[in-house]
């Protein structure tokens, strides 16, 4: 920690937070907020002066709550940068002022205002981290209503020598040192109704590890764990696992139904020990939920900004599980720790290292090669009505709608969602690699036999093709008629694409991309959504039904929803007779082309 | 890019193109549920397909190898790989046509093992008559794209790292040891992160600060 404070390559900014990322590889530029300190960290020694003057008090926030601070406070002794910080809510300002009066080296400024600016990066790396789970949930565990029942982190930070109790547990209520003490696991974890379905990864290791550290200190401690499973996979970890129950540790498979608290604040847990099939109740002087993870409650935010992908977790998705297990789907972003899921603190630091590796290898030129996937402007046909400009995410067009000059593609900043060639109505728009020709040939070919029986659909590089190939790795099946046409984005599905494969007897066609404020191309998916609302419309008017073409939204993490709207479609597609098909062919046959 | 983009468009002077199509076995994994040999031989009557074939692994160096000397042998211009998924093998076959001297955007490739092998495992026959479809579907496509240009530009030589826990600060240390300016931006008053307060950690119960 240290070494980043010192270390003439690292520019730190604390209590700052990304508001907004704009531009793409090798070049974003990042909007940072950072909030005012009100201590000047350049000056600031850490000598304590003014906490010791401060006469407000509050909890604790590093010892969650166990010990209190004043409103100016160090985080903890070993916090980088090492200097005070006053928390603006709590101070009473500028009437109190004793703080800056004890203060030997006026690093104290009340007039220091939070600063907002720009840097520009090549690359970035996404370590946001975790929350630990709220336990409160769990209402069953008591936690809060008996005081004897401990969070993980709280245990952790009461035997820490450097915690709010020197090291020694002490029973919050009555204030004695424990004789028994109970784990219980999976707090949060793996579980269909409350926290989430997946493993924490951590808290199985890190309850042994804790009664490894109680029996270090407290040898005759009586020690019970409740568990699921012991999930003691890593190098060691099995090895810990047994020195545990060697030392005397009680591990009862089964999780605790209820808790309640008997008078002298201790706690008597009904579980079913499911080894031996029984209820059994257990008496505990102490209590401690190892809690499991969460994505840090920032993730959301930054994945709109960044336009990223969650699961359904709500961790971030690695652009391949295997063999991009760092990379984000946006190229020149990268992933570092339980930001992509839970891990440990040695697969954090593997994957820090990772991220860092896969950055410089991107870098390490000084330039980098563009996406040549752009749109392209055929001024002869451009009207200059200035659609193109107002749906292109990226401000990337430029139209003087009043001079009446053709668009203009800034290439180096459009990113090739393809959603300004599928809104101009006067094809006056080339989209590289996915031109109209190109799209439409796929179509031919897939519906120049037995069209009837066929699916098409469209789907998006990022989140429904994606979600297409999830579905293959999990094996999922579904039904074989279906064939997909890959764009880069819903977006690029343009109305005549649509209108093309119905002429060509399509039954049904499906729209897919990513779900609305997951969009690859930050919102281009709004227009997609917007078009087929009103080719619903137009279909009705035609005398199509329009149910027959579908809109849904897939990540790339729903392999399971991809191979059941599959399904569905065939279920559709079974619906749409042969005479219906016929008669669709004729009514767009007869209709005035776009252009 | 410019020039050629718009020379398609115009659909002026473009000779007929050489496609060469290789169905991939991928081992088993699409072999063992899609007749390759049918869809290689069915393949080859399709407008302007010059060479059509079955591969063991197209993306292995032997692989590659045989395509590269396809292309020299017959005049190849246009590849479809009908193999797995593009997210995956896309810049591997990319790069591959680059070698060959060719424009990597005028390859295409169909994705027979997650959309086509590994999700109709039960329907040998339907699953061999969709690796037809998408075979076709791609060599259409393939005769009509077009070359295209990456262009270079320049590059700014920083990293930013959200977050200031564990991983964040071995991803700062690191790019900062390799000579790389790190901007290192953290929400809370001090780096650290949730590490910061644990006590002993596992498996080697040492500090965890």
């Amino acid at each position: 920690m240290a070494d980043v404070g010192r270390h003439p390559n690292i520019t730190l900014h604390t209590m700052s937070e990304v508001a907004d990322i704009k531009g793409f590889v090798g070049n974003f530029n990042v909007r940072v907020l950072k909030k005012a300190r009100y201590v000047d960290t350049s000056e600031c020694t850490a000598c304590g002066e003014c906490a010791k003057v401060c006469p407000v008090v509050f909890p604790d926030e590093f010892n969650v709550g166990l010990s209190s601070r004043r409103a100016v406070y160090m985080p903890f002794p070993q916090a980088v940068p090492s200097a005070y910080a006053i928390n603006m809510n709590e101070c009473l300002g500028h009437g109190c002022s004793k703080c800056a009066d004890a203060c030997d080296k006026n690093c104290i400024h009340f007039h220091m205002s939070d600063e907002d600016f720009q840097v520009t990066v090549g690359t970035i790396i996404v370590a946001t981290g975790l929350e630990p789970y709220d336990p409160r949930e769990m209402d069953e565990y008591g936690y809060t209503r008996y005081e004897n029942v401990l969070t993980s982190l709280e245990f952790e930070r009461m035997v820490n020598a450097g915690g709010p109790t020197q090291g020694e547990l002490i029973c919050p209520k009555g204030r004695k040192k424990p004789k028994s003490v109970g784990f219980i696991q999976c707090v949060g974890s793996r579980s269909q109704q409350k926290g989430g379905e997946y493993c924490s990864n951590i808290c199985c290791m890190n309850t042994i590890k804790s009664t490894l550290v109680l029996k270090e200190h407290y040898p005759d401690m009586d020690i019970k764990v409740f568990y699921i499973d012991i999930r003691a996979f890593g190098k060691g970890f099995e090895d810990l696992y047994n020195r545990s129950r060697k030392l005397g540790v009680q591990y009862v498979r089964g999780l605790p139904g209820s808790i309640e608290e008997l008078d002298d604040g201790s706690v008597r847990v009904a579980v079913e020990n499911t080894s031996i099939g029984r209820i059994e109740y257990h008496d505990l002087n102490m209590m401690v939920l190892a809690l499991g993870m969460k994505p840090s409650s920032g993730t959301q935010h930054l994945q709109e900004i960044m336009g990223l992908q969650l699961t359904s977790d709500g961790f971030y998705l690695e652009a391949h599980p295997k063999l991009q297990p760092v990379d984000a789907a946006t190229r020149g972003i990268f992933y570092a720790g339980c930001a992509e899921g839970p891990k440990d603190i040695k697969e954090s630091v593997t994957q820090g290292s990772a991220a860092a590796v896969r950055a410089i290898r991107l870098m390490h030129r000084g330039v980098i090669t563009t996406e040549p996937i752009t749109s392209e402007i055929i001024a002869e046909h451009c009207v200059s009505c200035g659609k193109c400009a107002t749906v292109c995410p990226y401000n990337a067009i430029v139209v003087d709608t009043k001079k009446k000059t053709p668009a203009v593609v800034n290439t180096a900043a459009c990113s090739g969602c393809g959603t300004c060639a599928a809104e101009c109505k006067f094809g006056a728009i080339v989209m590289n690699h996915y031109t109209d020709q190109q799209i439409n040939s796929q179509t031919d070919s897939m519906l120049a036999e037995n069209a009837a029986d066929k699916i098409l659909t469209f789907a998006c590089n990022w989140c429904s093709y994606a979600g297409a190939d999830y579905a293959g790795v999990s094996r999922l099946q579904y039904p074989a008629n279906v064939r997909l046409i890959r764009t880069m984005c819903s977006g690029r599905v343009d109305e005549e694409f649509v209108w093309h494969a119905f002429e060509k007897g399509a039954p049904v066609v499906l729209v897919s991309g990513c779900h609305i404020g997951d969009c690859h191309y930050i919102d281009a998916n709004h227009w997609t959504e917007k078009r087929i609302i009103k080719m619903h419309k137009k279909m009705e008017k035609m005398g199509i039904r329009a149910e027959r073409l579908q809109l849904e939204w897939i990540s790339a993490a729903e392999g399971i929803r991809f191979a059941r709207v599959m399904t569905d479609m065939d279920t559709l597609r079974q619906n749409v007779t042969e005479a219906e098909i016929a008669e669709t062919v004729k009514i767009l046959q007869a209709r005035k082309k776009k252009y | 890019m410019e020039i050629s983009g718009m020379a398609a468009v115009a659909g002026a002077g473009v000779d007929k193109p050489r496609i060469g199509v290789y169905v991939c076995r991928c081992g088993l994994n699409i072999a063992q549920t899609v007749d390759c040999a049918k869809v290689a031989q069915d393949s080859a009557g399709l407008e302007n397909v010059v060479v059509s074939k079955e591969i063991t692994y197209a993306c292995s160096e032997p692989g590659q190898m045989e395509i590269l000397e396809d292309i020299k042998d017959n005049g190849l211009d246009r590849i479809v790989v009908a193999s797995c998924s593009p997210r995956l093998h896309e810049p591997t076959f990319r790069q591959m046509m680059k070698k060959a001297g060719l424009n990597p955007f005028l390859m295409e490739m169909a994705n027979l093992r997650e959309q086509c092998s590994w999700v109709h495992m039960k329907e040998p026959d339907a699953a061999t008559h969709k690796a037809e479809d998408l075979v076709k579907m791609a060599v259409a496509r393939v005769g009509l794209l077009w070359p295209l240009t990456e262009e270079i530009v320049p590059l700014t030589k920083k990293t930013m790292v959200i977050g200031g826990g564990i991983a964040g600060i071995q991803a700062a240390l690191d790019l900062a040891d390799t000579g790389y300016e790190v901007i290192l931006v953290e929400k809370s008053p001090s780096i650290g992160g949730v590490m910061a307060q644990l006590d002993k950690t596992f498996p080697t119960m040492d500090c965890s600060i």
